[in-house]
């Protein structure tokens, strides 16, 4: 059913080893293959260290990639040259949402200054009215009072410094927006606040996400399809719906069964499933679809009892 | 299990928008960064004192041979080690009275000196004007000190950012360098350089020069380090902003309270470094004085004659302090979290 969309992104064998050669490489994504469609939003989820963030800044060419390819409407942005053109304009399509928001915003400049950055870079504004006008409109946009743009960061709380994060990656216009774990330095309530106001300005513009977390029932709520990461590869990459109810992969079966539910009656009950390593993971398993749409890490015996 | 009672949706209103944005409205005037910190600055008291302080100091030396009251380095060994005196007033220390064998006598009448001869501050053991020579001397002294810091600023800055902001292979390189630089003794420079040139302030410039940064590489590099992993830093570098703006709008504002520090250090070390030449003999030639050269030359008659020494010491204490607190006021007002 995804397929009949048009790929946005496509990632061919992504790998994005670091210290290479030296004692301490580390393959922090090792192989990795995926497509994330027009218009969806593309949860990644996996625990600490399985390279989802390094995932999220490979595709939006933070790093270099090791090898492998990243088109971006067709187009391979994994080889293109710092200063050159099309890296300017690629720039301006693909924006990132950030963790941290005490870390984000630059301390010493001014909220105006920190949206506009983006705005004085590709030329977007002509003037200084038109420059005003514009953080006016991005601040009115994530619901905050444009009488803001004179303040300093640290005057806000973390809710609204995630959504002066937000304005500044929408204000060159982007088509595509990696968001790396946006909401978990952020305090429940506020979570449901950023989320909400991505989603409607997902749908004002017609944008396309890439949302990297680790709190599973976020991802549910606001992804279309998920793919889990571990250990630097996808182990399994479906529907939302069937990652939750039909979950394949020994891995994401454990990270499912370690959600909390606020009921004491099935917490008293509920089993967790451990995940063995060394049991269910080795070098002769592949990346494959099992079922229509289902892709799974595994070696060729278990895909075939799947089909 | 019991059930929670359902609130019937009545009982429920929606808070007018007006309500909201007041509760996000945060109101403190508008101002640029700049302005924010001249406003931080000057409202920052003991800072602003110290500004004026220095800022006097500088306006003098800078005028100095309009200021000063007479040539420093001409002599008249008959006016030889004169006690201040400030005309006639009869203020203790500045009088012209000194203590000869437990008596107070007039040095001035007994030199023989016409009616009206005044030295402020006294004269020397060549009879030479000290308000004059200190005049000259932090003069000398402040141009050693400006030219040691820009030296910082120029050369340690970019290379500090350079290093830590290219990582890898051109960071091993230029640290190479560094460790290098850095293990010559700053004497052996100075001695080695006066081979080619006479002593005097070109030597110790160049000293200065091709030492004096190596601190300031170091510390701007290690804080570029973790700057640069900053997500600040990656969303300007996803928003396509070039390295050399990256340096200049986010590296060096989140920098500059090391800067300001490590500035803070550079200027009394060179101040300290020239008098310490001129003080071993190999700084700057006589007949001309830095704060140096009358410190040495004050130190030799304490004991008799103390205020050839109190007053440079005070003027160069007075640099000392003001630069430091001036240096804590402005770190303090590059910082928009400092509270006003």
């Amino acid at each position: 059913m995804a397929e009949d969309r048009n790929p946005i992104v496509q990632v061919k064998h992504l790998k994005q080893y670091f210290n290479i050669g030296k004692a301490n490489e580390v393959k922090a994504v090792d192989d990795v293959s995926f497509n994330i469609y027009e218009g969806e939003t593309f949860g990644l989820v996996g625990e600490s260290g399985s390279g989802k963030s390094t995932t999220g800044r490979s595709i939006i060419r933070l790093y270099k990639p090791t090898s492998g390819q990243i088109l971006f409407r067709g187009e391979d942005i994994s080889k293109l040259k710092n200063r050159s053109p099309k890296m300017k304009k690629f720039r301006s399509e693909m924006q990132m949402i950030f963790q941290d928001p005490y870390a984000s915003l630059n301390p010493r400049m001014k909220v105006k200054d920190i949206i506009a950055e983006g705005l004085d870079i590709h030329g977007l504004a002509k003037n200084d009215d038109e420059r005003t006008q514009r953080v006016e409109e991005l601040l009115d946009m994530v619901h905050l009072n444009p009488e803001h743009m004179t303040r300093y960061p640290y005057e806000f709380s973390g809710g609204q410094r995630q959504r002066i994060g937000i304005a500044r990656a929408l204000a060159v216009d982007p088509q595509f927006i990696i968001a790396d774990e946006p909401i978990s330095a952020l305090d429940v309530s506020i979570q449901a606040q950023v989320v909400n106001l991505l989603q409607d300005i997902q749908r004002d513009r017609g944008l396309t996400y890439m949302f990297i977390a680790h709190d599973l029932s976020m991802v549910k709520y606001i992804s279309d399809r998920i793919a889990v990461m571990y250990a630097g590869k996808i182990v399994e990459l479906a529907d939302a719906d069937e990652i939750y109810n039909n979950p394949l992969h020994p891995y994401t079966q454990s990270l499912l069964s370690a959600i909390p539910v606020p009921d004491p009656e099935i917490e008293k009950t509920r089993e967790r499933i451990d995940f063995d390593h060394s049991r269910h993971f080795n070098d002769q398993q592949r990346f494959q679809e099992v079922q229509p749409g289902h892709f799974l890490y595994c070696d060729d015996q278990t895909a075939a009892k799947f089909k | 299990m019991e059930q929670v009672p359902k609130i019937p949706k009545e009982k429920f209103k929606l808070l007018n928008k007006q309500d909201n944005e007041a509760s996000e409205s945060l109101g403190t005037p508008s101002l640029t960064y700049l302005q924010d910190v001249r406003r931080r600055l000057f409202s920052n008291k003991v800072a602003t004192a110290c500004l004026i302080i220095l800022g006097l100091i500088v306006l003098i030396s800078i005028f100095a041979p309009a200021v000063a009251p007479h040539n420093p380095n001409a002599q008249k060994v008959e006016y030889s080690n004169l006690p201040p005196k400030l005309g006639n007033l009869n203020i203790p220390g500045f009088n012209g009275m000194q203590d000869m064998g437990g008596k107070e006598v007039d040095a001035y009448k007994q030199v023989g000196a016409p009616k009206g001869t005044y030295y402020i501050l006294g004269t020397d053991y060549l009879g030479r004007d000290l308000l004059s020579r200190i005049i000259y001397g932090t003069r000398l002294s402040l141009i050693v000190a400006v030219l040691a810091t820009l030296v910082d600023l120029l050369i340690g800055i970019p290379y500090g950012i350079v290093s830590g902001w290219k990582g890898g292979r051109v960071d091993t390189f230029l640290q190479r360098i560094v460790e290098i630089v850095s293990s010559i003794p700053n004497l052996i420079v100075v001695i080695l350089m006066m081979i080619i040139l006479k002593p005097g302030l070109t030597s110790i410039i160049i000293a200065i020069a091709l030492t004096g940064w190596v601190t300031m590489a170091r510390l701007i590099r290690a804080q570029t380090f973790q700057l640069k992993e900053q997500e600040y830093v990656l969303a300007a570098r996803t928003l396509g902003e070039s390295s050399t703006k990256i340096a200049s709008k986010h590296l060096i504002p989140n920098l500059s309270s090391t800067i300001i520090i490590q500035t803070m250090f550079t200027i009394p070390n060179a101040i300290f470094f020239e008098a310490f030449l001129s003080f071993i003999g190999i700084g700057i030639p006589a007949p001309n004085a830095s704060l140096g050269t009358l410190l040495s030359d004050g130190q030799k008659a304490f004991r008799f004659l103390p205020y050839q020494m109190w007053a440079p010491a005070i003027i160069l204490s007075l640099i000392m302090i003001a630069t430091n607190l001036l240096g804590d006021g402005l770190r303090d007002a590059f910082d928009p979290q400092s509270s006003d």
